[in-house]
């Protein structure tokens, strides 16, 4: 067990957890502030790499081709929300999970329609090698520009929820949402600005996600069920608890998927170590949920105080 | 006049709904892997199939062909959904496609029940070779672990004297490493079953790297290798462990994907774009300026597959009602293969030559496979002597 290999497991987790604090920190909020389940939210992470990966094709470039995909998310996103979301805001959740349930169906066919089950999106061929951090050791180029954007996005977020004003409003709506429409806040341009940024942000993963993982039909729900794990950790309506969560979340899973197999394959066969490791370290995320939950109930950093 | 007319009406109803028992068409049921990250593989087979009924004026055998393609979407329970209907509604005369083990062997009990033919263009797993080999199940490909075990006798040879292995957690990916271990016999660095579909292996990277193996044997097909091999080449492991593959996670498809990342890969097949034999020749001219791109050996399978078929429907002179003599006619194989030589074994599997191909570039500067040599000739499968067919 050298520290070589601790070290870039450590990075691997880092780099998912990161990932998926993009899509959590959207989630958080609009679950949050606007108390609705959306699980679309996962078909608008599919959207952003469908996009990027056409939008590449198109243009030859892997920067130009990601940046333009995330305004169109976005823009996309925006306009789900004022077309279908908005009706949706004051029923119950179950009403919620239903409707959004549709989207997430009709987005998968829609996407089909258009470009097909899948499209190819390779990492742009500078970035396709390995650098080294340390002496002897090797981190792949990429992975390394994903963590990069995710710690900027994540500062970014920081700076806009504490220092704006747009922020401040964010913030109060997540503490007590029933004072700030007293207060006089502009609730629905709120929400639909709220919205974009959400969707920009899966817009963000999904682009950079798609070179590691495949651009098909279908790639939002896996990881739209460790979002929602992810935020139920770090508590509703909070991003620094999305922040927290979601790295948490990624450490685990990717210890997990390392380290377990070995422990296993010590009192078990290499072929019930290997299928038990990944079976088992997917669980580990909803285990650390529960303890989460056992001693913390509303999460780690709730925002309702 | 209106009441002969509606008599005669209801008459011609009635003769055209009457199922027609003369053998005026020949009709296949085909269902692959159609879409999805592993897509390329039923697509290969199934160009490679209907390009091989064109090039004989839409007909098998001589009678006109009705090829009924389905998509399994990468799920055994689509899959085993639509072998139902081909074999009881469309009551198809053959079924092949699938290019899964796990699908096929949900989907094709449907058949064999019925006494419908499978010709298998791809999936060929072990059970089925040994103890539970079915006199309805024909193989066109090769047998699951042939690759393997060529692999695992060319790592003996070359001397390697640690190897990392890595398979998917099904039937398919079990053979696989069981395969190579049979003939290599240097020392095991780790064997690592990963999850079906599984895209990204960056924690099984880190793995690789902590244990430094002189060589990596991968079996990950569609999809997941294309995923693997590009992670591998970013993580800069190619630089200093050698990467063997079975012939199929280096092909054409995977090629078109990596690119240069895979010059110098070694592997194993039992077809490769360069054996020199007429038919292959003309099958690659063909499928080249059919599609605008080069076939994978998939496509190899699938024109074999439909050249077998071709040729039993001939033998048995349209007769296809008779599945015993079909049978018989396709045990025989009389047909000019791509590969070369083709014969069955007792239990169905074809017994052939598997050679040692490497990723380098072609007289045109593109990326293909050349081969260097043979690792096994005339080799049939470890199972067959568990098989009580005669």
């Amino acid at each position: 067990m050298s520290w070589v290999l601790i070290l870039e497991q450590l990075l691997n987790g880092l780099q998912f957890g990161l990932m998926l604090f993009l899509l959590a920190a959207g989630l958080t909020l609009v679950f949050g502030i606007m108390d609705m389940i959306n699980l679309a939210h996962g078909s608008l992470y599919m959207l952003g790499a469908f996009l990027a990966a056409a939008l590449v094709q198109a243009t030859g470039s892997f920067v130009l081709g990601v940046l333009l995909a995330v305004p169109a998310t976005a823009v996309i996103g925006m306009l789900l929300e004022v077309s279908v979301l908005r009706t949706l805001y004051a029923r119950d959740h179950l009403s919620q999970v239903l409707a959004t349930f549709a989207l997430i169906l009709i987005f998968n066919e829609a996407v089909r329609i258009v470009w097909g089950s899948d499209l190819p999106l390779s990492m742009p061929a500078a970035l396709s090698g390995p650098v080294e951090l340390l002496p002897g050791m090797f981190y792949p180029a990429y992975r390394l520009l994903i963590i990069g954007v995710g710690a900027a996005v994540a500062a970014l977020l920081y700076l806009l929820v504490a220092r704006t004003r747009v922020g401040m409003l964010v913030r109060a709506g997540a503490s007590n949402r029933e004072m700030a429409l007293a207060m006089g806040v502009d609730v629905r341009r709120l929400f639909t600005l709220l919205f974009g940024v959400g969707a920009a942000l899966c817009a963000v993963a999904g682009a950079l996600l798609g070179p590691l993982l495949a651009v098909q039909v279908g790639m939002g729900e896996n990881i739209l069920i460790l979002a929602f794990v992810v935020i139920v950790i770090g508590g509703i309506g909070s991003i620094r608890g999305a922040l927290v969560g979601a790295v948490l979340v990624g450490l685990v899973d990717t210890i997990g998927r390392a380290f377990l197999p070995l422990l296993f394959g010590l009192f078990f066969q290499p072929r019930v170590a290997s299928a038990a490791g990944p079976a088992i370290a997917s669980v580990l995320a909803y285990l650390l949920m529960v303890a989460v939950l056992y001693f913390r109930p509303r999460g780690l950093f709730p925002a309702r105080g | 006049m209106k009441k002969l007319s509606l008599v005669s009406t209801f008459l011609f109803i009635a003769a055209a709904a009457l199922p027609s028992h003369a053998a005026d068409k020949v009709k296949i049921g085909f269902i692959s892997t159609l879409s999805g990250p592993s897509a390329a593989l039923g697509v290969d087979i199934r160009d490679a199939f209907m390009l091989a009924v064109k090039l004989n004026g839409g007909k098998l055998g001589g009678l006109p062909a009705e090829v009924l393609i389905g998509d399994d979407q990468f799920k055994p329970d689509v899959g085993r959904q639509l072998a139902e209907k081909n074999v009881k509604l469309d009551k198809v005369d053959f079924l092949t496609g699938f290019v899964f083990s796990n699908i096929m062997l949900a989907s094709v009990p449907v058949a064999f029940e019925n006494k419908v033919v499978y010709v298998s263009p791809n999936a060929a797993p072990s059970p089925l070779a040994g103890k539970q080999c079915n006199p309805y199940f024909f193989v066109a490909s090769w047998p699951n672990d042939a690759y393997h075990e060529a692999a695992g006798q060319h790592a003996t040879d070359k001397g390697y004297k640690s190897v990392y292995m890595i398979a998917p957690n099904y039937q398919a990916g079990k053979d696989s490493l069981e395969g190579f271990k049979r003939f290599y016999k240097g020392s095991v660095a780790g064997e690592v079953y990963t999850q079906l579909g599984q895209l990204d292996y960056s924690a099984e990277l880190a793995q690789v790297r902590a244990a430094r193996p002189e060589a990596m044997y991968i079996f990950l097909p569609g999809g997941m290798g294309i995923n693997f091999i590009k992670q591998f080449v970013a993580a800069g492991l190619s630089r200093d462990i050698q990467l063997i593959t079975p012939g199929f996670s280096s092909d054409q498809d995977i090629i078109r994907a990596v690119g240069d990342p895979m010059l110098g890969t070694f592997d194993a097949a039992h077809w490769a774009l360069d054996l020199d034999n007429s038919a292959n020749r003309k099958f690659v001219a063909a499928f080249e300026s059919e599609y605008k791109r080069l076939p994978t050996v998939y496509a190899s399978q699938g024109y074999d597959t439909a050249l077998l078929i071709d040729s039993a429907v001939r033998a048995v002179k349209g007769k296809v009602e008779d599945t015993e003599a079909v049978r018989k006619a396709l045990k025989a194989a009389k047909f000019q293969s791509v590969r070369g030589a083709f014969k069955f074994n007792r239990n169905q599997y074809p017994i052939q030559n598997y050679y040692l191909r490497v990723v380098g570039k072609d007289s045109q500067g593109r990326i293909v496979n050349k081969t260097m040599g043979t690792i096994f000739k005339d080799r049939g499968d470890a199972y067959v002597q568990d098989c009580p067919m005669r």
